[in-house]
């Protein structure tokens, strides 16, 4: 069997005193998308700032997360990025103050090039609108810096954070490419509620209930089970369409 | 019209030494969530740095290059006493509000025993340089020149300062940081070392409010910094956290208001009026004038 990218084991996670993660246990594969599902407030988006170790200073996290040989619980944020763990978070979270190209000259590193041939090849949209500030920019503009910002460099596994949330259909669609081109040379562990999304970019999918893993194996497969997306997820596979 | 334009520059005056106080306090603030109260402890250390070194450090003096000899020892004691209460006092402490605020309150209170007991709680006389004594005739006004310098240094100190946040990376992380700290280190950049930046800059301007403040009150005293770090925290709060464009026009509008209300009204009205000032933006405009961002 491949060795897993990223292994989570037994991840658990209290913020002020709400047990939010209760013993969580998954592997995300070496290439494609995995797709972290579940119901709102289950868990999805603190278990990805739980392994890119961004859980609230009132937060406790016990368990085990390893990519490689390497644990990650016990180091910071910024080091864990520099080995190549790219995260892209809910709402995007571009520098609003800053202009477009101050936002990607952020992620710049010291002693490596920079791809800006790849994030503008993949977003020309960036290129043209370099001197905007990202304050000012679509809701769909500022997910694609969000998701360049980290295409700068190279990453071993990217988290990418409900990508599509509050974008127009069409934009949706665009981001939903562009994850499949990024997929193609990087794992993605993907939180993502668009149905249509997951069928289109995930293989493999981890289903969390109330703060556990209720169900994990081939993503495809699970949207088969109309009735098992409804009980999971509480909306059936055939109400979201491309 | 000559008391109009005398009240004008010596509140500029005013407002140049709230703005060198405040720029950095806005900043820290902005950046790392610290409300420094400890910050005029740089000013008093850079004031007596300054008062000392004029008196004995070999090269210093009270006038000409000795003067700025002494000034720039002074702005670097004070830089590094605030690089050192960072990284030992502070750092340990990021995210514990209430243990900062006791933390810099406590160091603050030390800092001026530590001073009184090395140097006595008197006021001392400043050396410095007979030109900053005389006054200089501005459309019929007799202004004094240690106002003017001052003017000119929280000048030179705002283009730096906006230089270095526009130009240069560690601006671009500062910038960045007050927007949003968490994403800054999700990029990849310890943030630390831009708080210890903040710490160190915020310290060198604070340091030389304190020496061309004691140039322009001709004393230097153990709790001066104290009296101008409360008028310092009103600018940027009025300023907006973490803007030091907007910290400048606050020390303006602070300064000023101070001035002409003292002037024309009781003497004392002047700092009743800043505090209604105060108390009008937050209930107008809590986020202050320029917001929480660190316009460059």
């Amino acid at each position: 069997m491949t060795e897993p990218v990223l292994s989570v084991e037994n991840l658990s996670v209290r913020i002020a005193g709400l047990h939010i993660l209760q013993g969580v246990s998954f592997d995300v594969a070496p290439t494609g998308v995995t797709v972290l599902l579940g119901r709102n407030g289950v868990g999805k988006t603190t278990t990805l700032r739980a392994i890119v170790g961004l859980t609230p200073r009132n937060g406790e996290v016990r368990g085990t997360v390893r990519m490689g040989a390497q644990s990650l619980l016990a180091r910071p944020t910024h080091r864990l990025v520099r080995g190549g763990l790219g995260y892209v978070p809910e709402d995007r979270c571009v520098f609003a103050g800053l202009t477009v190209t101050e936002n990607l000259r952020l992620a710049e590193r010291r002693g490596t090039s920079p791809a800006y041939d790849k994030v503008y090849a993949l977003f020309p949209e960036l290129d043209r609108r370099g001197r905007q500030r990202a304050g000012s920019l679509s809701g769909g503009q500022q997910q694609m810096l969000a998701i360049g910002r980290v295409l700068l460099n190279d990453n071993r596994l990217l988290l990418v954070d409900e990508p599509t949330k509050g974008l127009a259909p069409k934009v949706v669609t665009e981001v939903a490419e562009v994850l499949e081109r990024v997929a193609e040379s990087v794992p993605v562990l993907l939180v993502e509620q668009n149905l249509a999304v997951v069928r289109r970019l995930a293989r493999d999918a981890v289903v969390l209930s109330a703060g556990r893993v209720a169900w994990t194996g081939n993503a495809q497969d699970l949207l088969l089970e109309t009735a098992l997306t409804k009980s999971l997820l509480g909306v059936g596979s055939g109400e979201v369409h491309a | 019209m000559s008391t109009v334009i005398l009240l004008t520059l010596t509140g500029l005056g005013l407002a140049a030494l709230y703005f060198l106080v405040a720029s950095g306090l806005s900043l820290v603030f902005g950046l790392a969530d610290v409300l420094n109260f400890a910050h005029g402890l740089f000013l008093g250390v850079g004031a007596y740095a300054t008062w000392w070194a004029a008196g004995n450090l070999p090269g210093a003096g009270s006038d000409g290059l000795g003067f700025l000899v002494a000034v720039a020892f002074g702005v670097l004691a004070g830089s590094a006493v605030a690089v050192l209460v960072e990284l030992v006092l502070i750092r340990p402490l990021y995210s514990r509000t209430i243990e900062q605020v006791l933390v810099t309150v406590g160091l603050s209170l030390a800092g001026v025993a530590l001073l009184q007991a090395t140097w006595g709680a008197d006021a001392r006389p400043f050396p410095r340089p007979e030109w900053t004594r005389d006054v200089t005739s501005v459309l019929g006004a007799q202004v004094p020149n240690a106002g003017l310098l001052l003017i000119v240094a929280a000048a030179v100190v705002l283009g730096a300062l906006l230089a270095f946040l526009r130009f240069t990376r560690y601006g671009l992380i500062i910038r960045a940081g007050v927007e949003n700290r968490e994403m800054v280190t999700a990029l990849g950049i310890d943030v630390r070392k831009a708080f210890t930046l903040v710490f160190a800059i915020g310290g060198a301007a604070a340091a030389l409010a304190g020496a061309l403040g004691s140039v322009y009150f001709g004393t230097v005293s153990p709790g001066q910094g104290g009296s101008l770090l409360i008028f310092a925290f009103i600018v940027v709060v009025i300023g907006g956290m973490g803007s030091v464009v907007g910290s400048a026009y606050a020390a303006v509008a602070v300064g000023l208001l101070q001035q002409f209300v003292n002037y024309y009204g009781t003497s004392g009205l002047g700092d009743l009026c800043v505090v209604g000032l105060l108390a009008v933006v937050l209930l107008l405009r809590p986020q202050g004038l320029a917001g929480k961002v660190a316009h460059a």
